[in-house]
């Protein structure tokens, strides 16, 4: 089942190795990042840009934790783990899914538009309890 | 006299009548024998707890209903969830055995059942295809065209790429003035996402269904009685025979409503459906505690 995509979130499989032609101008711009702080001092800058990253954990019948602050504008990554089964992960609101396979992390890209509550729930049938396993993003 | 209009004169001992002007069943060729069904759903045969402290008298009260009518319908139809959920096999089996030993009462005995995620979702429908059969299938019935799909034995509650192609592939045999009647258990439109009240590839399914002039959809899943219409295919929902849950999107959390004492069995129920004639027309029963 592939991942959903959004204008305001992507998957990136976690220790995929990037080929594109995406991934050649990322590193081109990692390059050029490096050459400017070496003439100048602005590494403070391309650390500023990498995403805060929040690690979240999925077991039946709960999220971990279910409850995530963001800011508006602000780009996160979610590393997910399932610990127990192929949960889902689906932020209606943003039309972004992906499947939580045990022992793998799931690396999501999201950047909330605008404050408010964004929900999030377990979308794979997971049993007695399901209806339950869900959290949101409560955004400033 | 024909029998609907029977029901509509006596008032109809205990239900309640809606008409389907919505998506009627008149065709431009040959008139259609009328006839009716019933649809029991969400039984969760096997739930134990708060929220229904006769879990194991509702369903037996609802079959002893149904055989009570003063005509029997031409056939019941079972819309998921015929069981509660276990992670055990063993159990799961059990649970479906004694669900078919209490639905064995009913006097009708051409029963249509279709799988709901508490049945099959964890096993992929095995356990259900071993006790009841196939998870999707067509049938006919008086010149009326039923298609009952299975959009919960893939965890992902997907209909999948198979069982559209077989969708389409059956579709393309009617004739699309022909009355259509699609039998489900999760809404094939996107209710309330947030509470996975949707079927994640149901696009695919109505768009399929498009070209068809006279559908109607009948599921269950929700727990209530609801009413919608996505361009001219109406889709109606049922009640629940163990639990109601909340309104559409009113709660946080799509979790049961608390049994009240003071009125037992409020929000249950089943229906008749007529079908046949020149509408759609649905009769709703509550569930009695006598």
């Amino acid at each position: 089942m592939s991942p959903a995509r959004s204008p305001e979130g992507a998957q990136v499989p976690i220790g995929g190795t990037a080929r594109s032609a995406k991934g050649a101008s990322l590193t081109r711009r990692h390059l050029l990042l490096m050459g400017a702080a070496a003439a100048g001092g602005t590494l403070t800058v391309a650390r500023a840009q990498a995403p805060r990253e929040i690690e979240i954990t999925a077991q039946r019948f709960k999220f971990t934790p279910n409850v995530i602050p963001l800011k508006a504008g602000e780009p996160v990554v979610l590393l997910i783990r399932s610990l127990d089964f192929a949960h889902g992960f689906f932020v209606p609101d943003l039309k972004l899914r992906t499947d939580l396979m045990p022992g793998r992390v799931v690396r999501l890209a999201l950047t909330p538009r605008e404050p408010g509550e964004l929900a999030f729930l377990c979308d794979n049938f997971c049993g007695d309890g399901h209806e339950g396993m869900d959290g949101h993003f409560q955004v400033t | 006299m024909q029998r609907r209009d029977f029901l509509h004169l006596a008032g109809l001992g205990g239900g309640a009548i809606f008409s389907g002007a919505l998506t009627g069943c008149a065709t431009a060729g040959k008139p259609q024998d009328e006839f009716y069904f019933v649809q029991l759903s969400d039984t969760h045969w096997g739930f134990q707890g708060a929220p229904n402290p006769d879990a194991r008298g509702t369903l037996p009260k609802a079959v002893a209903a149904v055989n009570a009518l003063p005509q029997p319908p031409d056939f019941i139809v079972f819309t998921g969830d015929l069981t509660h959920t276990t992670d055990d096999p063993a159990e799961r089996r059990r649970r479906m055995a004694e669900f078919k030993q209490v639905v064995g009462e009913l006097k009708v005995k051409t029963v249509r059942f279709m799988p709901g995620e508490h049945d099959a979702s964890l096993d992929r429908g095995a356990a259900f295809k071993e006790l009841f059969g196939d998870t999707y299938y067509r049938f006919d019935h008086k010149g009326v065209h039923f298609i009952a799909l299975d959009n919960v034995s893939d965890r992902g509650t997907t209909l999948g790429a198979e069982q559209l192609a077989w969708m389409q592939a059956e579709l393309a045999k009617l004739d699309p003035n022909a009355p259509l009647v699609v039998l489900a258990h999760r809404p094939l439109f996107p209710l309330v996402p947030k509470w996975d009240w949707h079927t994640r590839d149901g696009d695919q399914a109505l768009a399929l269904l498009m070209p068809h002039k006279n559908v109607t959809v009948f599921y269950g899943h929700i727990h209530q009685e609801h009413h919608q219409m996505t361009g001219h295919i109406a889709h109606h929902s049922a009640r629940s025979l163990i639990f109601p849950l909340p309104a559409p999107g009113t709660a946080d959390r799509p979790l049961p409503v608390a049994w009240d004492p003071a009125a037992p069995y409020r929000g249950l129920g089943w229906r008749e459906v007529e079908a046949g004639g020149k509408d759609i027309e649905r009769i709703e029963h509550g569930v009695s505690a006598a």
